[in-house]
């Protein structure tokens, strides 16, 4: 009775966040509402018993979309952009009609599949000793279906190339984003260098925990990437340079180490296979390699393109 | 014992709930920011709950996240809120 | 009911009730300053009533350690968002103050 009572009532509370957001007139007002949708979120995801979707929705929800959208939203006020005019009313009306209908299918959906199916978890958990981790869901990304986190990780490797190909043609290889200032011993800097120690210990324990408790090599990233994110915006550490050799050695170190594994599998019969006896090392390594991938490349995303100190010298 | 935390959980929604409408209506931006600040701590207390009430133990980990970085859309609106939207909100000096 | 259950039910309710507290202080005060008071009360007090209440009943002291470690960092985003809130939110007549002395 009061599970579901508490269930239906953050049914509801995500329904109407959603609503908030999407049909606010102010757009500060619908940033605050998405960045609490992503949070209530979090808070669904831990009900279904989806730890490491919620791990990583708190992380990204929380942390990192908040900083980027209230960025974004400041940026643009700032360049006094106009506001956008809102479509003719057929127009929106139309897309209302279309979300719902797709929100109804996928709901149908859900609701057709039967909740006494199985589903693969009995053969997730007969192979789960083969696989050198004690967390399902760690098994299924890094060993049985390594395949898709490959792709992955590539993918965002080229979203990350998307917005650098945003800068103009003169801060190309320069530092991503502007100088950020804060006042020494203030309250900003003292948040700055306090938090970070602390999120380092967070991001890696996350990391190791994910072999046999829900965290994982994406969550860990995500986490590291924000506390550093905290440290470009309290002005303790700057935006390296696009052009930066080791900077760039970090982004390509996740995949590159997951696609050299992979090939030595092929080598010894199929690609990205992994041996039982050394599975749970080659695990642990890629998760290493992909963890410094995935918080650089979403510290860097946030941060956006090159946009000063040029090459030779000139501010922008 | 379980009914219990389940309880105070469904409270602290409702008191989520109300903080909503500070962010729908706060007129200033500081307000709806502090509104998103109290719904992030709500979620803290409430994760801790759920995982006190049998739900996954590795809740206290989303609580922990979620605490972490709680912080940093306040943080971003602090800066944004200065006059070139890179300096200190408790300083004038501007880089 | 042991007693450790009726210490628990006793710190988590009394963080709910400043939970309760501190959401009615958002959502009757006057102005801005007056709802970031009532806004640390609950961040504070509420989850630390709460975590406290938890810890009391987990078996491993690190758990227990975890749960104010959860409080420890709630309490300090609450005192860095509400300091640089407030001097974000200063009334108009101060930040005219504040801009002649910095001219």
């Amino acid at each position: 009775m009061m599970p579901l009572a508490f269930d239906l009532f953050l049914c509801g509370l995500v329904l109407a966040v959603a609503v908030a957001a999407v049909s606010g007139r102010e757009l500060f007002g619908s940033i605050v509402f998405f960045i609490v949708y992503g949070l209530l979120m979090a808070l669904a995801w831990v009900r279904l018993e989806a730890v490491d979707v919620a791990l990583t929705e708190a992380a990204i929800g929380a942390g990192l979309t908040g900083l980027l959208l209230v960025g974004a939203s400041a940026r643009l006020r700032r360049l006094q952009a106009p506001e956008e005019e809102t479509g003719s009313r057929k127009a929106r009306a139309a897309t209302a009609i279309a979300c719902l209908s797709i929100a109804g299918l996928i709901g149908a959906a859900v609701l057709l599949l039967d909740p006494r199916a199985p589903g693969l978890a009995p053969m997730v958990d007969c192979s789960l000793a083969e696989s050198g981790v004690g967390n399902p869901v760690t098994a299924v990304l890094l060993n049985f279906r390594a395949y898709d986190t490959l792709l992955e990780s590539t993918v965002l490797l080229v979203a990350l190339l998307g917005v650098w190909s945003l800068s103009d043609e003169r801060s190309w290889g320069g530092h991503g984003g502007l100088r950020q200032y804060a006042r020494p011993g203030g309250v900003l800097a003292t948040f700055g260098r306090t938090l970070p120690a602390i999120g380092l210990i967070i991001g890696v324990y996350l990391v190791w925990a994910g072999s046999k408790q829900p965290g994982g090599a994406f969550q860990g990233g995500t986490v590291l990437a924000a506390v550093w994110l905290l440290m470009a915006v309290a002005g303790v550490a700057d935006a390296p340079r696009v052009s930066n050799r080791l900077l760039r050695l970090g982004l390509v170190a996740g995949p590159a180490l997951f696609l050299a594994i992979g090939m030595a599998g092929a080598m010894a019969g199929d690609f990205l296979r992994l041996p039982p006896e050394h599975a749970g090392n080659l695990i642990l390594l890629i998760e290493a390699g992909l963890t410094v991938s995935v918080a650089v490349t979403l510290a860097l995303l946030v941060v956006g393109p090159p946009q000063r100190d040029l090459p030779h010298g000139e501010p922008s | 014992m379980n009914t219990w935390y389940l309880g105070l959980a469904a409270i602290l929604l409702l008191s989520i709930g109300a903080a909503l409408w500070r962010v729908h209506r706060g007129p200033s931006a500081a307000d709806r920011m502090m509104g998103a600040q109290l719904i992030g701590t709500g979620g803290v207390a409430v994760l801790l709950l759920l995982a006190a009430a049998g739900g996954p133990e590795a809740a206290i980990d989303v609580a922990l996240v979620l605490g972490l970085l709680a912080a940093f859309a306040s943080v971003a609106f602090a800066k944004t809120a200065t006059r070139s939207g890179l300096g200190d909100p408790e300083s004038d000096a501007e880089p | 009911m042991s007693v450790l259950d009726l210490i628990t039910i006793l710190f988590t309710g009394a963080g709910t009730v400043f939970f309760i507290a501190g959401t009615a202080g958002l959502l009757r005060f006057p102005d801005t300053h007056s709802r970031l008071h009532a806004l640390t009360k609950a961040d504070h007090l509420g989850l630390g009533l709460i975590a406290v209440g938890l810890a009391v009943q987990v078996a491993s002291p690190l758990l227990a350690l975890k749960l104010l470690l959860v409080w420890g960092l709630a309490v300090l985003a609450a005192a860095t968002t509400s300091q640089l809130i407030a001097r974000v939110a200063l009334p108009p007549h101060l930040e005219r103050q504040k801009e002649n002395a910095g001219q």
